[in-house]
């Protein structure tokens, strides 16, 4: 099935924090030909709260999302730890819920929810997205795409076919950022032991742009990057894949 | 006597230990970097790693359904066979047991093959109180025990050491270790091994634990790599095994299974150099006498938990703490368990109550590494948040996630609050970061930047433009 129109669940975070992600993923979309609508009932798919331990608090969430996209037929967001969210999760939540027809609304849209990547590299078979972006890059796989998801190396594929681009292999790049949503304040000073052995292998690369599929994981990296000044920015795939030459 | 499984701090403040000493964190991430890639590579070698790790995490979902039967099973086929089968419903009971048999025959003091389960129990410790001294006899455990320290991996309990603080501690504890002993590994094996034949000799009692029991044939395996844990399950004339009801599996054939999944995972070995098994008495050889206990010690309390009762199935491999990058960071102590890693930050709290280590299922970033790994399938990640969730929330944290997911549940308010926050943040914001957060977000800032709420939101940008 190639999708000709997608609605866009853009995140909270995105929405409030990096709205160029969602600009980008709209020109990228247009570009390749797919139709974006932007159903705006949308708000948050309540992974803080589930992850933290309030389930009862995220049942209205997941039922507020379930509604607001239940006429798309396909749902696709730039971020991979929202989507297994709602892949992983909220079966779970509508059970929990005791909710049979929640349960099967679920059911219903759950695998309609795609990733960025898994929306361009299975679904619209396309690894060239006509990309031009003349930096050096490095990338983190994030942990919700690669073991949630399992996304494999299709980010890697859109990268690699992105002109005039110098992608630069991260070592140990499977390896959590630390982030882990409220991990990161919990357990602060662990979270903070991790960022910086990833902000150092980041360093290592010599890029100047530090790419990955969720902007959680980036504000993490991001916010340790520039408290050292290092110079290296961070930047939503996305926002590579809808680069242009002009 | 105060119960090893359950933490005396909150893992945040235990990590902290860890966390500032830059010595530990050189050993373990040493480590753990190098079994990590080679139990990747001896993996890769099987094409079918996923059914095994499938059929793994079947055979003991079904093993715990029936729990009750093939333990009866067991006990038939021990006893049988010769052996002795005795039931402790906790830590007290198991070491009255053991400490009784002992006693019996006069014995002040056993070697042992290294045993997650008794250390859950504080047995040498319940033992040492009635005066019979246990001498712990994996070699990593021995370093452990003359140290006068808690182990800090379940396979490599001394993984936090490196060989100069082990040559020094073999030269003050050992009568074996020459003044001028280097820290060449070879020699300090050396050393060991004498100390500890001594000591085979002239035990009469030894202690073990059980990797797997068998319920149709009443056979126990003890799996392992130095042969000293076979030295104690053959060469003295009494030999008691403590074992989890949990370690039950129903045929011979399922064995094979997990001695494929465990050596792999846990040294990154094909095989394990010693796998001893044995089925009550011989007549001829090995111990004269058998005893199997079989714990309890909150199990059936896990059991009795339909998602965590995947806990259970745990065959001690080790590989998620391994892989674990907080464990990598933090070391074992700071779960203040037997059990630590990912297993342990689920184990403890449900063997003991969540009460009892609320800090434990939120030491993880749930980034799935403990799973992706895992021989028999434990979702980690999905049982750590299943214990979130039990966990007594407290203000201010429980108030302002109350008062998120009001705001979340109404696009009015939603909207109202993307307004309110680029209006809030004026004074925290400097040049386009947040350097600093008041309260408990205080710990984000203390290395990190907060990127500041833009100025136009993405849905406003979508309604001026396609609205
Ligand atoms: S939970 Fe799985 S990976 Fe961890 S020790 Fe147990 S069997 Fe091994």
């Amino acid at each position: 099935m190639r999708p000709r129109r997608a609605a866009l669940f853009i995140t909270c975070l995105s929405d409030t924090m990096y709205p160029a992600t969602g600009r980008a993923v709209v020109t990228l979309l247009e570009r390749l030909g797919v139709a974006v609508d932007f159903p705006l009932q949308q708000t948050c798919c309540g992974q803080m709260h589930f992850n933290t331990g309030y389930a009862a608090e995220t049942i209205p969430l997941v039922r507020r999302f379930v509604r607001a996209f239940a006429d798309s037929e396909v749902v696709v967001s730039p971020s991979a730890s929202c989507v297994g969210m709602v892949r992983d999760a909220y079966p779970r939540v509508a059970a929990l819920a005791g909710d049979a027809g929640l349960a099967r609304e679920v059911a219903a849209l759950a695998p309609r929810v795609l990733e960025l990547t898994e929306l361009l590299v299975n679904h619209l078979e396309l690894e060239d997205v006509g990309a031009f972006f003349p930096h050096r890059v490095t990338y983190h796989p994030t942990c919700h795409s690669l073991r949630m998801l399992g996304v494999g190396d299709r980010p890697v594929r859109l990268l690699r076919a992105v002109r005039g681009i110098d992608l630069r292999e991260l070592p140990q790049a499977a390896e959590c950022c630390g982030f882990g949503g409220t991990f990161a304040v919990k357990n602060a000073d662990t979270s903070i032991a991790m960022v910086t052995d990833k902000v150092r292998a980041v360093l290592d690369t010599g890029a100047e742009v530090c790419a990955a599929a969720d902007n959680s994981c980036l504000m993490h990296i991001g916010g340790a990057l520039t408290r050292q000044r290092a110079g290296v920015r961070t930047l939503h795939l996305a926002e590579i894949l809808a680069a242009t030459e002009r | 006597m105060s119960d090893p499984t359950v933490p005396d701090a909150p893992f945040p403040q235990a990590a902290r230990v860890a966390l500032a000493d830059s010595q530990l964190r050189r050993n373990l991430g040493h480590a753990t970097r190098a079994i990590r890639a080679k139990r990747a590579d001896a993996v890769a070698e099987l094409p079918d790693w996923e059914q095994l790790r499938e059929a793994g995490r079947a055979i003991k979902e079904r093993a715990m359904r029936h729990l009750d039967t093939h333990l009866l099973e067991l006990e038939a086929a021990v006893t049988a066979a010769g052996g002795v089968v005795h039931w402790a419903r906790d830590a007290q009971e198991a070491n009255r047991i053991v400490g009784d048999v002992i006693a019996a025959h006069g014995a002040d003091q056993v070697v042992k093959a290294k045993s997650l389960t008794t250390e859950e129990l504080g047995l040498n410790e319940a033992l040492a109180a009635r005066g019979i001294h246990a001498w712990e006899t994996d070699l990593a455990q021995l370093i452990i025990q003359l140290s006068d320290d808690m182990p800090s991996h379940i396979l490599v309990p001394a993984i936090h050491l490196n060989r100069a603080q082990i040559r020094e501690l073999f030269r003050r504890r050992l009568d074996e270790a020459a003044p001028d002993l280097s820290d060449d590994p070879g020699e300090l094996a050396e050393v060991a091994r004498r100390h500890l034949r001594r000591l085979f000799l002239e035990t009469r009692v030894g202690i073990s634990g059980a990797n797997f029991a068998v319920a149709e044939t009443g056979s126990v395996a003890v799996v392992e790599s130095e042969g000293n844990g076979r030295m104690c399950t053959t060469l003295p004339e009494v030999l008691i095994t403590v074992m989890g009801i949990e370690k039950v599996i129903p045929t011979w054939q399922d064995l094979e299974v997990y001695l494929q999944l465990l050596p792999r995972s846990s040294t990154a070995e094909r095989m394990n150099p010693y796998t001893s098994l044995w089925t009550g008495v011989g007549e001829h050889d090995g111990p004269g006498e058998f005893h199997l206990v079989l714990v309890d010690n909150g199990r059936t309390n896990v059991l009795a938990d339909e998602l965590g009762r995947q806990a259970l199935h745990c065959i001690r491999c080790s590989a998620c703490l391994n892989a674990c990058p907080v464990y990598e960071r933090t070391g074992g102590h700071a779960y203040g368990s037997t059990y630590p890693g990912p297993i342990g930050a689920i184990l403890t709290p449900l063997l003991r109550g969540v009460d009892e280590a609320a800090s434990l299922p939120y030491a993880s970033s749930l980034c799935g590494a403990c799973y992706e790994v895992c021989p028999v399938k434990i979702n980690i990640p999905e049982v750590l948040v299943h214990l979130r969730r039990r966990v007594d929330k407290h203000d201010p944290e429980r108030a302002a996630m109350r008062a998120l997911a009001r705001v979340f549940a109404s696009r009015r308010l939603y909207e109202a609050a993307q307004r309110s926050g680029r209006l809030g943040q004026r004074p925290l914001a400097r040049s386009g970061r947040i350097t600093r957060l008041p309260g408990p977000l205080s710990g984000w800032t203390a290395a990190r930047d907060l990127r500041p709420v833009a100025p136009e939101s993405f849905r406003e940008w979508w309604l001026r433009e396609r609205g």
